[in-house]
């Protein structure tokens, strides 16, 4: 009977966590559809968000791309068709690991600092004080950070992608011998726009996303530092299982 | 203009108000004491809404805050100004910016309105010459002086201080009351302090009123209370170890 009472009362406990997370995403779409809207903050959050992920965005795309394009021709050419490397790393890329890594990558650079920011703010109560002023918190703090991600992230997959495909070339092509058209001739033949709209897509569906979860774990960080650093930890970790669960959805839905 | 009443609050099941209530007529300051960790910071955030009881009322102008929403309580709101026990500062703002901040998002001012207003009020806390500095950049006391700076800076009608002088030295925490008490004159506010300088904020409220135990034991004059035969109100401004608390 204990039992039974302690997982109930944990499943409330779940379910209302779950609904409070759900009512703060929809306040701030909401507020994020309406007028006052806060620019300069939403440029501000875009030179956190994109500009300053680029290289940490470069380089994992560069090494990944290379990677595919060394594992890949390996593959292919047991079975005589290391001619199919452009479009193995492209597809690869494009549909699944341009959009997921990016996303994982802005969450461990710039999402766990927004929730440290964020949650700093809370505990030094200058959440409180911008409520005082008679500003909407949600609206002053959270949906410029959730815009930035919606607009940052399809660009940083964007960059990866490419620079992943010229990784992959670098090692397929220059390394490995396989002709720049070859490469990229058959990577036209295979790429669809279905394969660009899908990863544009999924890019789009983890800006929110990243945004939503790190934003709401500063926003409801416990108390002092232990609360923030505890508030960080679960930003990363949810965030990050919930992009690699989301993607398999929208794979499943899209492709 | 502010009634408290019968405000009950837990947290995790801690019991932290029990029935506080207590009222402040306009133009008056209260001085609210009582024990750390009692709950005065709570009644404080309660009174501007940022708290919501588990029971009870807050009405300002007759107004109950809690049932406000929107932008009725964004308009009252606009009324408070709020000194945080910690100054509240936005860290990534100068000293200019933080005091402007307010008047930046809530009013149509022109940006020399505003550079006018601004200089002028951190001169009056004695800031003047500050106003490039990061909150990172300046003294405790510097940071309560520009956060009482930012907290004037729209001529509130109520304002409710959380422990002013925390953490200053005897000099500055006097400044600190002085500057409050020189505003107040100028400004005519309704306002609440929660402080342990008792001998220096008696000099500047007009009624206390003691916490102890989620409940208002008491509300008198200062004069009052210094003389007071209660146990707990006796102990508590004579700070003598033995006793209730």
């Amino acid at each position: 009977m204990v039992l039974v009472r302690k997982l109930g009362a944990v499943s409330l406990l779940g379910i209302r966590r779950i609904g409070r997370m759900g009512l703060f995403l929809a306040k701030a779409l909401v507020y994020a559809s309406t007028p006052p809207m806060k620019f300069s903050q939403v440029i501000r959050q875009l030179h956190f968000i994109g500009l300053q992920s680029t290289l940490v965005i470069f380089l994992t795309g560069a090494f990944t791309g290379m990677v595919l394009g060394l594992q890949g021709y390996y593959t292919l050419n047991r079975f005589g068709s290391a001619a199919l490397l452009g479009p193995m790393v492209a597809l690869s890329l494009i549909r699944e690991l341009g959009p997921v890594l990016s996303a994982l990558m802005v969450t461990g650079r710039a999402g766990s600092a927004m929730t440290a920011e964020i949650g700093i703010m809370r505990i030094s109560e200058q959440i409180d004080a911008i409520e005082l002023m008679g500003l909407n918190p949600i609206r002053y703090l959270i949906v410029p950070r959730l815009l930035a991600g919606l607009i940052a992230l399809p660009l940083a997959t964007a960059i990866f992608d490419v620079v992943g495909i010229f990784g992959g070339y670098l090692v397929g092509g220059k390394l490995l011998g396989i002709g720049k058209g070859t490469y990229f001739g058959e990577m036209a033949n295979y790429v669809d726009m279905k394969d660009i709209l899908g990863g544009i897509y999924k890019s789009l569906s983890f800006g929110v996303l990243i945004s939503w979860i790190c934003s709401y774990k500063g926003y409801y960080a416990g108390f002092g530092a232990e609360g923030v650093s505890k508030a960080t930890t679960q930003a990363v970790v949810l965030s990050s299982v919930l992009i690699l669960f989301w993607d398999y959805i929208m794979t499943s839905a899209i492709f | 203009m502010i009634k408290v009443e019968d405000l009950h609050k837990s947290f995790d099941g801690l019991e932290v108000l029990r029935g506080t209530s207590f009222e402040v007529a306009k133009g008056e300051i209260l001085a609210l004491i009582g024990g750390s960790g009692h709950g005065k910071s709570v009644i404080l955030k309660h009174v501007t809404g940022l708290i919501k009881p588990d029971r009870g009322h807050v009405y300002i102008d007759g107004k109950e805050i809690f049932r406000l929403r929107g932008d009725d309580l964004e308009q009252l709101r606009s009324r408070f100004g709020f000194l945080f026990q910690g100054g509240a500062l936005f860290s990534s703002l100068t000293v200019f910016d933080n005091v402007a901040f307010p008047l930046r998002e809530k009013t149509k001012w022109s940006e020399h309105e505003i550079k006018e207003r601004v200089l002028a009020v951190l001169d009056h806390v004695g800031l003047g010459g500050a106003e490039d500095k990061y909150p990172a950049q300046i003294s405790g006391g510097m940071i309560k002086r520009t956060a009482l700076a930012r907290s004037l800076v729209r001529n509130p009608e109520i304002m409710l201080f959380d422990e002013p002088t925390t953490g200053l030295d005897p000099v500055m925490a006097h400044t600190i009351l002085d500057l409050i008490k020189s505003i107040h004159k100028n400004l005519g506010f309704t306002g609440i302090i929660v402080s342990h300088e008792l001998t220096r904020v008696f000099q500047i409220v007009q009624k206390v009123a003691m916490l102890h135990e989620g409940r208002i034991l008491t509300v008198e004059s200062p004069e009052g209370i210094l003389s007071s035969r209660d146990p707990v109100v006796h102990q508590f401004v004579t700070g003598s170890i033995e006793g209730p608390i």
